[in-house]
């Protein structure tokens, strides 16, 4: 099992519902955004293009977090979601200077907090991320790689997509539909 | 600005009195609460319908083990959000936790010969109400007493005056927001676009915004059918100076040079026509002057066009084309804050003529037949019959408005030598005129003007810092409300229900409404014994009940009356004076405007000036949001859209803290952060509305960027309808030291 998410960047508006409903389902500080907006813009007026993109943590299989971190805090659960034990967490920040996405973030409870794809919470009750349900554009799709019938699955078997610095060899598990 | 006899008052109340309030009100009403709704993970919850924007989309509040809000997620079976809130609806429980909320009745005294805010018992506070309201009304009559309203608690104290004797209610979403369109569309279809609007957009093959920008509009129903849209291969094609979002997902962006609208609109008709692009059988049964039109327009060439939009001819033709490929899936869509440039409508009368010849109204991908429920109103007596009319306040102008003109009765609140239909009170609720109703010095002498203004509110937003009386209005999440009655594809009723008590000393409209009605004798008006009971007796008329409505939500009704579309070949009758859709518009002729719609150039911006046009952000809802915990934290600020070469001319940089200065001379009060981007034209900049909170009891928003209403002081009102057109504003730089969050408070 390999659970993963796809972003449609034709279709996100970028309105951050995502990362409002990701607060007030996992209880994350006002200040603090386990997911963000991200908008690219090229071109020269008037021949311009943007993209945009939800983001979050990319959930690697090969994630430099949980490789640099000394006390196993970070880890790999269910479906090779990355995860943060906050009790073994001692907040030392080796996992976030390793993160070429930046993701995590200091928790002012003393430890590294970070996307869970709401793994606990939502998805082993066979919900959906809280991002993936409230999007009002149906811009993101979530699922088990390993399982074809999966909307991501699915959706990646459609359309053509990309990954974010794939240079650093982290085989993310964040798609971005292009 | 200087204000004389009403001082502008920080709402901070020096004088505490003996304040001891009863918060028994809904009481009875919570405690049936933990019994109620279904349960999710140990969270419990209770049905509402947003409040945070005007598209009301249902949800479901969830609530933890300790009584807490948690979040609020939106209700699968409702056609405005199917499940899906937008960022403010989700965001929506910091309007009920922000903690800058008006507390308590306050009452304006002087004391020692400086005016404040004294807080005052719900008693002391409608007592004082009731009696300057009965004291005014025996003088002027009642109908002196207006109420503008914006939001829920506009219908229980719509009902209050109405009993009072007076029709005087307006909302700034008319004649500030989507009146042209409404008017346009009344004149042409005989019927209006309402909210939500009947955009069939989910089966639209092609799509058409004119400076309509969805997606940053988060109007969450159309946001979703766009969406849908897209997947299904829809061509959108968008008009707007500026790269909006929905610029970046059409296939055609059109980047027009601004105020020039009417132009490309009437050389599209040109080439639909000329090139026999358009509805043959539909234009013959169902419309009326197409010949006139045809005549009309032959002068509206591409090429004509081109000179006036600098939109390229070829351009032009193609995107006729594919509109009409698409037909009758198409939408020329309405947009909803349309108060441009003052021949807004006959502006929208282009788009409205633009639908009907490619037959788009009343067809699968156009515009359906929406439907609502016939709801009874709970009896109660007859209202008075008002001797004044609030429309006589502006006699002989406006005369196609179909819903009052707020600016018009702002205007008749002014005295002068030749009006005696001048309004003593203002009961102001939901809307913050202060940034709702432009050219503010013309609102401040309206307001100096009154005997009483009483605000009503959820936040010290500007206007409560001129009341005589604030009224702390609770949150919707706290609170019954009417039932919403929706029209939409299928008829729906929605139940808004308390999660959680009033905060502080805060009550809910309906509370506060029949509290003023009894004060002021009018018992007869409030015969239900709490909303439980009036909603009820509602719904059971309908064949539900409130027990049904608080574990479901939503409940959908079949349609009873006509279908979504038309039949083919079916006899329709338009509500129009012709029966017919109205190319040709009888009613414009009638009132002496154009019956088909004419260019008229607009101002454009003097040397070194760039025209100041606005919008929205997803995340905030005009200037009720800007203080919203949850959603600061996702914007928290506007910042001034400049092109480079703008920039680079002069020496701006990313992220500096400028002032503007409009035409008429008026400076900004704060400073906004410069984004230079290649997304907006050179002749004008862009800022984003509802920022630039001048009342430092909005610790959030106070200070944080520009409020572009105190720089829209060039009004250009519509004729027709009273439409206040504020895009013929032009603003250039100023540059002074940054005055901005913390320093401002300095």
């Amino acid at each position: 099992m390999r659970y993963a998410m796809a972003v449609d960047t034709k279709k996100c508006v970028g309105c951050s519902d995502c990362v409002v409903a990701c607060q007030t389902e996992n209880n994350v500080p006002i200040g603090y955004c386990r997911d963000w907006i991200v908008e690219v813009t090229d071109g020269t007026y008037p021949q311009l293009e943007i993209e945009i993109r939800s983001e979050r943590c990319n959930h690697c299989e090969n994630a430099p977090c949980v490789r640099c971190c000394p006390t196993g805090a970070s880890h790999y659960s269910d479906g090779g979601t990355v995860l943060v034990k906050k009790y073994h967490c001692i907040g030392c920040g080796a996992c976030i200077a390793s993160c070429p996405y930046d993701a995590r973030f200091p928790h002012p409870d003393g430890y590294v907090d970070k996307c869970t794809f709401c793994l606990d919470n939502r998805v082993k009750k066979g919900m959906d991320p809280a991002c993936v349900s409230v999007c009002p554009t149906k811009c993101m799709y979530f699922g088990d790689l390993d399982d074809p019938r999966s909307p991501v699955s699915q959706i990646l078997k459609k359309r053509k997509y990309k990954t974010l610095i794939p240079e650093a060899g982290t085989k993310p598990h964040l798609y971005f539909l292009i | 600005m200087k204000t004389t006899r009403r001082q502008f008052i920080k709402v901070s109340s020096l004088y505490a009195g003996g304040v001891a309030m009863a918060g028994t009100g809904l009481k009875a009403a919570s405690g049936l609460l933990n019994n109620l709704g279904g349960s999710t993970g140990g969270l419990s919850r209770t049905p509402t319908y947003c409040e945070i924007c005007f598209w009301q989309c249902a949800g479901w509040v969830y609530k933890d083990d300790n009584g807490r809000i948690q979040k609020i997620i939106g209700n699968d079976d409702d056609p405005h959000c199917n499940g899906r809130l937008c960022p403010r609806g989700t965001g929506g429980v910091g309007m009920y936790h922000d903690e800058d909320r008006l507390k308590t009745p306050l009452i304006r005294r002087t004391v020692d010969g400086k005016q404040v805010f004294e807080e005052a018992t719900w008693e002391e506070a409608l007592d004082f109400i009731a009696e300057k309201m009965k004291t005014i009304a025996k003088e002027y009559g009642p109908e002196c007493v207006v109420l503008f309203s914006h939001g829920s608690g506009g219908a229980h104290l719509g009902h209050m005056l109405k009993a009072f004797g007076s029709q005087s209610i307006s909302a700034p979403s008319f004649a500030q927001c989507r009146g042209p369109r409404e008017v346009a569309f009344l004149t042409t279809f005989g019927d209006i676009v309402y909210s939500p609007e009947r955009t069939d957009i989910r089966d639209s093959r092609c799509l058409v915004f004119i400076g309509y920008h969805l997606g940053e509009n988060m109007h969450n129903g159309q946001v979703q059918e766009m969406s849908d849209a897209i997947d299904k291969g829809a061509t959108i094609i968008t008009v707007d100076p500026r790269f909006s979002v929905a610029a970046s997902k059409s296939k055609y962006w059109l980047p027009i040079k601004p105020a020039t609208d009417l132009a490309l609109l009437l050389s599209w008709i040109h080439v639909l026509i000329e090139n026999g692009w358009y509805d043959k059988e539909y234009v013959e049964k169902y419309t009326f002057g197409f010949e006139q039109l045809r005549e009309h327009v032959r002068q509206y060439t591409p090429e004509w066009a081109y000179g006036i939009t600098t939109i390229d001819p070829n351009v032009i033709r193609r995107t006729a084309k594919e509109m009409y490929d698409a037909s009758p899936a198409v939408i020329v869509h309405p947009g909803r804050h349309t108060t441009w440039y003052g021949d807004d409508t006959q502006r929208l009368r282009a788009v409205a003529i633009l639908n009907a010849i490619l037959g788009s109204w009343g067809r699968r991908g156009g515009f359906y037949f929406p439907e609502r429920v016939q709801f009874p109103e709970y009896p109660t007596p007859p209202y008075p019959v008002p001797k004044r009319l609030p429309a006589e306040a502006y006699a002989g102008k406006y005369n196609l408005a179909n819903e009052v003109v707020s600016n018009g009765i702002c205007d008749a609140t002014i005295p002068s030598v030749d009006s005696d239909c001048n309004f003593k009170v203002w009961l102001v609720n939901g809307t913050n005129l202060m940034l709702a109703l432009p050219d503010q010095r013309k609102t401040l002498e309206a307001i100096q003007a009154l005997e009483l203004l009483v605000v009503i509110d959820t936040m010290p937003v500007e206007i409560t810092g001129y009341a005589d009386v604030v009224l702390p209005e609770c949150t919707f999440l706290e609170r019954y409300d009417m039932i919403r009655v929706s029209r939409h594809r299928e008829p729906t009723l929605a139940l808004r229900m308390p999660a959680t008590e009033p905060k502080y000393h805060s009550k809910p409209g309906d509370w506060i409404a029949r509290e003023l009605g009894i004060r002021l004798g009018l018992e007869a008006y409030f015969p239900w014994k709490d909303m439980e009971e009036h909603l009820d007796w509602q719904l059971k008329q309908v064949g539900s009940s409130l027990e049904e409505m608080k574990r479901i939500g939503v409940k959908k009704f079949p349609r009873q009356y006509d279908d979504l579309y038309l039949h083919e070949g079916e006899d329709f009758f338009f509500n129009t004076n012709t029966g017919k859709i109205e190319l040709y518009s009888t009613d414009m002729e009638e009132e002496g405007f154009p019956p088909l719609p004419v260019y008229t150039e607009h101002e454009q911006p003097p040397e070194g000036f760039y025209r100041l046009n606005y919008g929205r952000a997803p995340m905030h809802t005009f200037g009720r949001t800007a203080n919203n915990p949850n959603l600061t934290d996702l914007m928290d600020e506007n910042t001034l859209w400049v092109n480079p070469k703008v920039a680079n001319l002069w020496g701006l940089e990313n992220d500096q803290y400028i002032k503007l200065r409009n035409q008429d001379g008026i400076v900004s009060t704060f400073s906004i952060k410069v984004r230079i981007t290649e997304r907006i034209r050179w002749d004008s900049v862009y800022m984003v509305h509802g920022f630039g909170h001048d009342n430092k009891k909005l610790s959030r928003a106070h200070g944080r960027g520009i409020n572009d209403t105190e720089l829209i002081t060039n009004v250009k009102t519509d004729p027709v309808m009273g439409g206040t057109g504020m895009r013929s504003n032009f603003v250039t730089f100023v540059f002074e030291n940054k005055t901005v969050g913390k320093e401002a408070e300095a």
